[in-house]
């Protein structure tokens, strides 16, 4: 601490490296939060299901997706990325995901939404495996922080169905 | 500052870094917004600056005694190497 320059240098540096012990705790504490988040999709009308003239499937629907995301949010929380996506099974893959939606919740008051959309993204499948099949629409979220850790997780929802013809 | 003031400087100036870390830690945590933990620890290091950097005079409470030039002259420096106890910043005349 011999001089002016000396003693600035040591205070700036401390003061940075205790800020960078400040973020990490604050991102520690995002474990602390047990979130209880839920959502609702209903599949409104299949607006047409088709062949490509390239071999490939592709439907397009309209959709009610409703979902409370409020208790993801913490003060350490920047945005939540949230997508939906159509999961099912063919004989070649064991599991096909196609992103249907998706959007950025910037803060909480956001956080409980409902929305009604045809899909944002094109539902197009590898082949022609579309017919009469099954399939899941998984809401999955990435809670971005301002520090640290992202955090991400889902909410399966099943019982949806293609037609078993073309329209 | 004397060597005194410099180590009260230092130990001031860690300690009120941790001190201001940790309630800014602990204002932003209950009041839940990360900008204003980011406002109180900004304020604390400009306080803290404020209060370690300058040469302030309570950081010279302990001046060192630097022999008088004209005490230095009547007590030559012997010719033997001898360790000397204090530094001398006497100029020759």
């Amino acid at each position: 601490m011999h001089s002016f320059g000396y003693r600035a240098n040591a205070l700036l540096t401390f003061a940075i490296t205790i800020l960078a012990v400040i973020c990490a705790l604050a991102s520690v504490s995002d474990n602390f939060n047990s979130p209880s988040p839920s959502s609702q999709v209903q599949v409104l009308n299949i607006n047409w299901f088709r062949n490509k003239p390239d071999g490939d499937d592709e439907v397009s629907m309209t959709m009610n997706i409703s979902a409370d995301l409020q208790s993801l949010f913490t003060w350490n929380t920047k945005q939540v990325f949230v997508f939906l996506a159509a999961e099912y099974e063919t004989p070649k893959n064991s599991l096909n995901q196609v992103s249907l939606w998706d959007g950025i919740i910037p803060a909480k008051e956001h956080a409980k939404f409902n929305i009604h959309t045809t899909n944002k993204y094109r539902f197009v499948d590898q082949g022609s495996n579309l017919r009469q099949r099954d399939f899941n629409l998984t809401l999955h979220w990435h809670v971005m922080p301002k520090t640290g850790k992202m955090f991400a997780d889902k909410i399966v929802m099943t019982g949806f169905r293609l037609p078993q013809s073309y329209r | 500052m004397d060597w005194q003031g410099q180590k009260v400087a230092e130990q001031l100036m860690q300690i009120m870094l941790v001190v201001f870390a940790v309630a800014a830690f602990i204002t932003g945590y209950v009041l839940g917004s990360f900008q204003l933990m980011l406002y109180v620890y900004a304020g604390g290091v400009l306080l803290t600056t404020l209060i370690t950097i300058p040469n302030w005079p309570f950081f010279n409470r302990h001046p060192l005694k630097w022999l008088d030039p004209r005490e230095a002259e009547k007590h030559p420096k012997p010719q033997v190497v001898a360790s000397s106890v204090s530094k001398k910043k006497s100029n020759k005349k």
